[in-house]
């Protein structure tokens, strides 16, 4: 076994007992990402990478994460290291700051070994949205990895770093966990700071680890988490997230959600979900199905405000104070060029529906509106947990489709986060962990559960994982 | 008489002179080298989240509770989009349906002593835009425009007013005496030159006796009270003109042309602006403890219409010292100090005075003097008990001023005491002995004679005589013979 098979807890324990040093992984890691043939990283700082890996293999004491190293989602602000969001827009912009929940993990020890492909400015359920390339799902190269931070989840899968940091607004961390086959994690919102995440919608993005064990991905979490005073919708975490090592569900009562195991779930994906669902029985959990009406509407709520929000969070993008600009004869004119040559189709689309959903005349009907839904849907999942204790569903309706396959049709595209956009507009955690496979490719179930409920769901994941016992190695991975 | 009643009402921007600005950690500045006073928060760099000033808070909150507003349990803030140079996020940090402070009211004292009564409707927090210079002047057909970010985020209160005012000098008059109500508050500079108090007039004309409103214009940014006044007066002459030859007014944007007096349409077309609010989802709400707005109203300081009454009710001080005294907080303060020790009439007329006076040369203000309010009222003492006299009292403040001793002390070392009655009396004698034709013009009742040995006295005695008990004793003098 390589060390790029361990776990990244394996990597920690590896280093504290000498076997290895944060610069020998790093090595290995890096060696990986320059052999990639899924196009998982957009950028790679080789050089601040092993800078930071001798400094930390130097210090008499290790910190926690011992110099293990992590990908951050080009979404996330990186100090000096090119940070584009997946845009053209952001071409070559070097922040003047890092991310608090990235600087938190670098003070914990975490090595920054580069930045992963997204969709643009997270926009996107397949990361063909990328301004930059097109990132090959580890399973099939033919497929996409999912989206939008489907670099960070193609990069675990094919242990090119053991975790990585995804940012989820409708599902870009649970969605793209699922068809990688690997573990993705949504926090509650405020758990973990946005500041520093380049905005999509601000009221519903929420940073998040990947990783291939729920145990890593716990692990991850635990630095990350707390008040932030550059992020006010930051909150303190209660208590600490625990290294999760429940091995049963005895007790545990977990709501099937009736309007998420609908027509619109593959054959496939259902009967991995149902065999699960078996196993959570197995495991001496008690199954019950729930109803969440308003979660139909989950999928027409979130494109009226994320779009709504993110037509001002990128307003912002105008070439003037950073970024490429397109010349132009005068002020109106280099708006216009820049934003018209710079924005992908994706990107514009989103931001045109969110200026007509709060034009005057329309607000009331299309952001007002969704707003009430959003706050109906916060009653709906709180009354369920009054009766369970997780809520269970597929991550994603469909197994990872083919690169182009619906390109054309951003209706379909939409359709991949309608799992798990109902638990965004809710704000709370939810966690993916793949439980099957169908034709040969992973398969993912989403478990959420009330706010700041992380440790409740790490546990029942841990518990589950170790029953399913999925083996994440994609068929073909040379380690 | 005009056969129209004009009806306005104004929006107030008031800078807060807080050290940071409204969502980040910039220093403010007025005059510092351009784009010095950034950071990535406020030049709304990818990633960044703004973070509420409490101390705006606090002030807007003072603003608030001077101004009688309801405080709301519970504000939000709202995003205000539009493309502009000068707004980095293209949004405005604002606030929209529920701002910090709702309904209130505001008196003015006019100077034939009546009340002038006006309704605030609102006063909400927010940021202001970065600063555009346009090379040229004015920005239409500007050569080149450029921007300094030093102000973009400084902290603003809107103060908006229910058109409640009739008149263009009741319009002067209310700012004149809210901006004295800010001083007093001492949450802004209040300065129309350097832009940190700016206002915005509503004007509509209406049939005498009509209860309905007219179509309304908004009067731009004024940099001074007295171009303000003149602006209304204006737009209201060229609103009657129109609605007199059966025309009607538009409703826009208005400039006032100070050189020329004219009134020019601004920005007709950029008026339909959709400015798309929505709650802004980066901040939480403002729910201000209530113990702490308590605490804040307790300890409002008083305030210049209150304070003014009470001047001349309590301390028997003149219409006019009231209203020089309630100039600014920082002389206000001074008198009252020394008030506290010593007759108030006497103190006003002092500071009003002899002291300001005195200090003009220097350009210097009483409170930044060596003077302290309690020498002021130690001087007013030693007047009062007869110790020093007028001509010696105005000796003695001038080298406070300089030394900034006590004025007990000045007058030990400076021997500026008031001479002894007996000594004084024997002067006198000398003096009426010495010119007797004078002596016996006085004794014909010739009155204006005594100024003449008042003079002599004076001379003689080195100003420590008191001119009063100089006549009486010269008079003693003159009949004794």
């Amino acid at each position: 076994m390589g060390l790029r098979d361990l776990t990244a807890a394996g990597q920690i324990a590896a280093v504290l007992a000498g076997e290895t040093s944060s610069e020998e992984l790093l090595d290995a890691h890096l060696a990986a990402i320059a052999a990639d043939d899924v196009d998982a990283f957009l950028a790679v700082d080789a050089e601040g990478a092993r800078a930071r890996a001798r400094e930390i293999d130097a210090m008499p004491e290790r910190p926690p994460l011992a110099g293990v190293p992590i990908g951050i989602k080009d979404a996330l602000s990186v100090r000096d290291v090119v940070t584009t969001a997946g845009s053209r827009m952001l071409e070559g912009f070097r922040p003047l700051y890092t991310a608090t929940c990235v600087a938190r993990l670098e003070a914990a020890g975490a090595v920054v070994v580069g930045k992963t492909n997204m969709d643009e400015f997270a926009m996107g359920s397949s990361t063909e949205n990328s301004a930059f390339k097109n990132t090959l799902n580890p399973w099939d190269h033919g497929r996409v990895p999912g989206g939008s931070s489907g670099g960070s989840a193609a990069a675990v899968a094919e242990r090119q770093v053991p975790w990585t940091l995804g940012s989820d607004t409708g599902g870009s961390i649970r969605q793209p966990a699922a068809l990688c086959g690997i573990v993705g994690m949504k926090p509650t919102y405020g758990a973990v700071s946005r500041s520093g995440l380049i905005a999509f919608a601000s009221s519903l993005d929420q940073v998040g680890p990947f990783a291939r064990t729920v145990e890593d991905a716990a692990l991850l979490l635990r630095h990350m988490v707390g008040r932030d005073p550059m992020d006010s919708t930051s909150l303190d975490w209660p208590g600490e997230i625990a290294a999760p090592t429940a091995t049963d569900l005895s007790g545990m009562r977990v709501g099937v959600v009736d309007e998420l195991m609908g027509d619109g779930i593959e054959p496939g994906v259902r009967a991995a979900v149902d065999a699960a669902l078996g196993t959570i029985e197995e495991l001496g959990g008690t199954v019950v199905p729930v109803s969440l009406p308003s979660a139909l509407s989950g999928l027409a709520t979130y494109y009226v405000l994320a779009p709504a929000e993110c037509s001002a969070n990128l307003a912002r993008f105008d070439g003037v104070r950073y970024g490429p600009v397109a010349p132009a004869a005068n002020l109106l004119d280099q708006y216009e060029t820049t934003r018209g040559d710079l924005f992908g189709p994706e990107v514009k689309r989103r931001m045109m529906l969110g200026t007509f959903a709060l034009a005057s005349g329309y607000y009331d009907q299309y952001y007002g509106r969704a707003q009430r839904v959003r706050t109906l849907m916060v009653r709906e999942f709180a009354q369920a947990f009054e009766k369970v204790d997780l809520l269970a569903s597929p991550t994603s309706p469909t197994v990872a489709f083919p690169l182009g396959d619906r390109t054309a049709d951003p209706y379909a595209m939409y359709m991949a986060d309608v799992c798990t956009i109902p638990v965004s507009l809710a704000g709370l955690p939810a966690i993916s962990i793949p439980c099957g496979l169908a034709d040969g490719l992973p398969v993912g179930l989403q478990l959420a559960g009330p706010a700041f409920s992380e440790n409740a769901l790490l546990g029942a994941a841990h518990a589950l994982e170790g029953a399913l016992a999925f083996d994440t190695r994609p068929p073909g991975l040379v380690t | 008489m005009s056969a129209y009643e004009p009806v306005i009402g104004v929006e107030i921007h008031v800078q807060l002179s807080t050290r940071t600005k409204m969502f980040c950690g910039c220093e403010l500045s007025f005059g510092d080298p351009p784009n010095t006073h950034t950071c990535p928060v406020c030049l709304a760099h990818p990633g960044v989240l703004p973070v509420v000033n409490e101390e705006a808070v606090r002030r807007a909150l003072l603003i608030g509770l001077a101004l009688g507003c309801e405080i709301a349990p519970r504000s939000i803030f709202h995003r205000k989009n539009y493309f502009y140079p000068d707004l980095p996020k293209a949004y405005q940090i604002s606030q929209f349906d529920i701002p910090i402070c709702g309904r209130g009211e505001f008196r003015a004292l006019r100077e034939d002593g009546s009340e002038l009564l006006v309704g605030i409707t609102r006063a909400h927090l927010e940021e202001d835009a970065a600063k555009l210079t346009h090379a040229g002047g004015r920005r239409a057909g500007a050569a080149e425009s450029v921007v300094d970010f030093n102000r973009g985020g400084t902290p603003l209160v809107e103060i908006v007013t229910e058109p409640d005012l009739r008149s263009p000098s009741d319009v002067a008059l209310f700012l004149r005496q809210l901006r004295q109500t800010l001083l007093f508050l001492g949450v802004s500079d209040c300065s129309m030159e350097e832009g940190s108090m700016r206002a915005d007039a509503n004007v509509s004309i209406r049939p005498v006796g009509s209860h309905e409103y007219g179509t309304k214009t908004e009067l731009k940014n004024m940099n001074s009270f007295r171009f303000l006044e003149r602006g209304i007066e204006a737009e209201i002459a060229r609103q009657e003109e129109i609605v007199g030859a059966g025309g009607r007014v538009s409703q826009e944007t208005v400039h006032y042309e100070p050189d020329t007096g004219h009134i020019t349409s601004l920005r007709s077309k950029e008026e339909s602006h959709d400015y798309r609010y929505f709650p802004e989802p980066d901040l939480v709400p403002i729910a201000p403890d209530p113990a702490w707005v308590e605490e804040l109203r307790a300890g409002l300081p008083e305030l210049p219409l209150p304070l003014r009454r009470r001047m001349v009710g309590e301390m028997g001080l003149s219409a006019e010292d009231a209203e020089v005294l309630t100039e600014g907080p920082e002389l206000v303060v001074y008198f009252l100090e020394a008030a506290a020790l010593a007759d108030p009439k006497a103190c006003a007329n002092w500071i009003r005075g002899e002291l300001r006076a005195q200090l003009r040369e220097a350009g210097v203000e009483p409170w930044q003097s060596k003077v302290t309010p309690a020498h002021v009222a130690a001087l007013v003492g030693l007047l009062d008990a007869g110790t020093v006299t007028v001509p010696a009292a105005k000796e003695v403040m001038a080298e406070v001023i300089v030394s900034g001793e006590d004025p007990a002390d000045v007058v030990e070392s400076k021997g500026l005491g008031a001479m002894d009655e007996g000594d004084l009396a024997a002067v006198v004698a000398e003096i009426v002995a010495a010119n007797p034709d004078q002596a016996q013009q006085l004794r014909d009742g010739k009155n204006k004679v005594i100024g003449f040995f008042v003079g002599q006295t004076m001379k003689r005695t080195g100003g420590r005589a008191d001119p009063q008990s100089v006549q009486r004793l010269v008079r003693e003098a003159v009949r004794g013979d």
